[in-house]
């Protein structure tokens, strides 16, 4: 019943993030893409409990290195992403000289 | 039990604000309001996740956060925002290569607690190996693009007989592997053998794929960086790396559809037929007239006297670094009374809106810059459109001629405005090696010379 139940999650989300991204403009695709980079170093979460389960030697090696690069992608795709977004401007707002 | 419940509402919340974040995105104005709040979703799942009692050990996670964020911060930091399409690919390709290692990490601890009463689940079993075939092979394609778009090694496609053959060949090896170590899953040597192959199939995927092909590709792997996500959930058995991964992997895709619609070719096209490569199209060519050159003084005449300009850039503009100097030529000619616009084409640059980012950065606003469907239907009403190192995108051949490889593929139509200007390096013709007959038009004068160079002059020229 598990599996049924993932799967479901599964599919829910793919079109939901079909509906979400269809909305974003041509002008925000490369900060879409360092943005939900970002969000994909989710997979830290997951590096979180094997590196600290500390009873599987192999299991915490990988379970470290897991969280060193998947936190690389988090930080470095959020910062990069802000850096990104804050030079988007309008008109008005001085961008005109 | 009540930790774990407290940890899966947290996760709720946290994919809740990771869809705000998105759905903020699709604004310029609220676009940075919404990484900040898909920032704080991953924030709250990161710290509910430490209180798990299966947690016991503090130590290697803390040096493994400490590290990634150093490096990640100081990467985010110093990156050129011409360098953006390399650390992207990058990013992903990290992505990749940690959703492979917390599937393998995950089989480890499932086999330490296994035994013949109680073997490991057939379906964690099949979900680690794809979780440890997609990571794997985003992993090594990503850093193929990067070192591809970083010119580490050439961007040309490489090909030879039979590579589709062989690469099918790879991925039955992996899926082969990966029954032989369900059958029998003491023998760790055919998991091994997979993450091995696994990681050869990325460097194998990439390798045709020319530099032009690059924003396809990046997509891809952005898509594919959600997957791999999404596989190591399934594996652990998490749903909030399923929801956030397959977002991504939404996410990516709709992107590289949109760049495949931009460029006229199937995915498969784009995959498989190494693109840079394609031979010279024989019969009748174009009829190569001859080329108008001139210089930034006499240019300027021409701008002096425009009510209007369209300014189309690509790929060279990056190259020359040359946005800060567009934006003064459009300072410029602003300051004269002249309209100016951009025109930029889906596909320009090395990936999905590099000629936003980059003319962001030189403080060009973002509603001066059109789309080409918004922009082509009144091209004929610009008195100048300034071609800032684009080739393909504004090349009339996919108008008119039909034995071009890129016939069919949409173009900013750059021709139709009364004068054309086109600033490029020299008559070498562009990344495909595709002929464009827009150089020899009676309506082009060519600058020839760096872009960045050019623009100063013709700066100079109007002081």
């Amino acid at each position: 019943m598990e599996i049924i139940f993932l799967t479901f999650v599964f599919v829910l989300s793919i079109f939901l993030g079909f509906e979400l991204i269809n909305k974003v403009p041509s002008t925000l695709h490369t900060p879409l893409m360092s943005g939900s980079n970002a969000i994909s170093g989710i997979t830290l979460v997951g590096a979180l409990a094997s590196a600290g389960s500390a009873n599987q030697s192999l299991a915490t090696i990988l379970g470290t290195l897991a969280v060193a690069f998947a936190t690389i992608n988090v930080v470095g795709g959020y910062l990069v992403t802000d850096r990104m977004l804050a030079m988007f401007k309008k008109k008005k707002q001085g961008g005109e000289s | 039990m009540s930790t774990e419940i407290i940890i899966n509402l947290v996760y709720v919340a946290s994919a809740v604000l990771f869809i705000f974040g998105l759905k903020l995105l699709g604004s310029p104005d609220t676009a940075r309001r919404g990484n900040l709040i898909s920032a704080a979703g991953m924030f709250i799942a990161v710290v509910v996740t430490l209180l798990d009692q299966k947690i016991i050990a503090y130590e290697y996670i803390a040096l493994g956060i400490v590290l990634g964020a150093l490096v990640g911060a100081v990467a985010a930091r110093k990156v050129a925002m011409t360098g953006m399409p390399e650390l992207v690919a990058l990013f992903n390709g990290f992505g990749g290569l940690a959703s492979l290692m917390v599937g393998w990490a995950a089989l480890a601890m499932a086999l330490s607690i296994a035994d013949t009463t109680a073997p490991v689940p057939l379906f964690t079993l099949v979900t680690v190996f794809v979780s440890i075939l997609i990571g794997g092979l985003t992993f090594t394609g990503s850093l193929l693009a990067y070192g591809k778009l970083s010119e580490r090694i050439s961007g040309r496609p490489f090909m030879y007989d039979g590579q589709r053959i062989i690469n099918g060949l790879i991925l039955l090896a992996v899926l082969a592997c990966a029954v032989l170590f369900i059958l029998d899953p003491t023998n760790q040597n055919w998991l091994y053998l997979a993450v091995a192959l696994a990681l050869v199939l990325g460097v194998m995927f990439v390798l045709p794929i020319g530099g032009a092909d690059m924003p396809v590709v990046i997509a891809l792997l952005n898509s594919l960086s959600g997957v791999a996500a999404a596989a190591a959930g399934f594996a652990i058995g998490n749903i909030l790396l399923i929801v956030a991964g397959s977002l991504v992997g939404a996410s990516g895709l709709i992107l590289t559809n949109i760049m495949c619609k931009a460029m006229n070719r199937s995915l498969r096209n784009v995959l498989f037929s190494g693109f840079g490569v394609v031979k010279k199209v024989s019969g009748p060519v174009v009829e190569q007239g001859e080329v108008n050159p001139i210089t930034a003084d006499d240019a300027y005449y021409i701008l002096e006297a425009a009510a209007s300009v369209v300014i189309i850039p690509g790929y060279g503009m990056a190259v020359a670094q040359a946005q800060h100097a567009v934006k003064e030529l459009q300072t410029i000619l602003e300051g004269n009374g002249v309209e100016v616009v951009y025109a930029i084409h889906p596909v320009a640059g090395r990936m999905p809106g590099h000629m936003n980012v980059l003319l962001a950065e030189a403080d060009v606003p973002y509603d001066l810059l059109l789309e080409m469907d918004q922009v082509n239907p009144r091209l004929e009403t610009f008195d100048v459109a300034l071609v800032i190192g684009a080739n393909d995108v504004v090349n009339p051949a996919a108008r008119e001629v039909e034995s071009s490889p890129i016939y069919g593929m949409p173009v900013i139509n750059a021709d139709k405005a009364r004068t054309v200007f086109v600033l490029k390096r020299s008559m070498a013709s562009g990344f495909a090696g595709i002929d464009n007959p827009l150089f020899f038009k009676e309506n082009t004068r060519m600058l020839f010379g760096d872009a960045k160079e050019m623009l100063g002059n013709l700066v100079k020229a109007f002081d």
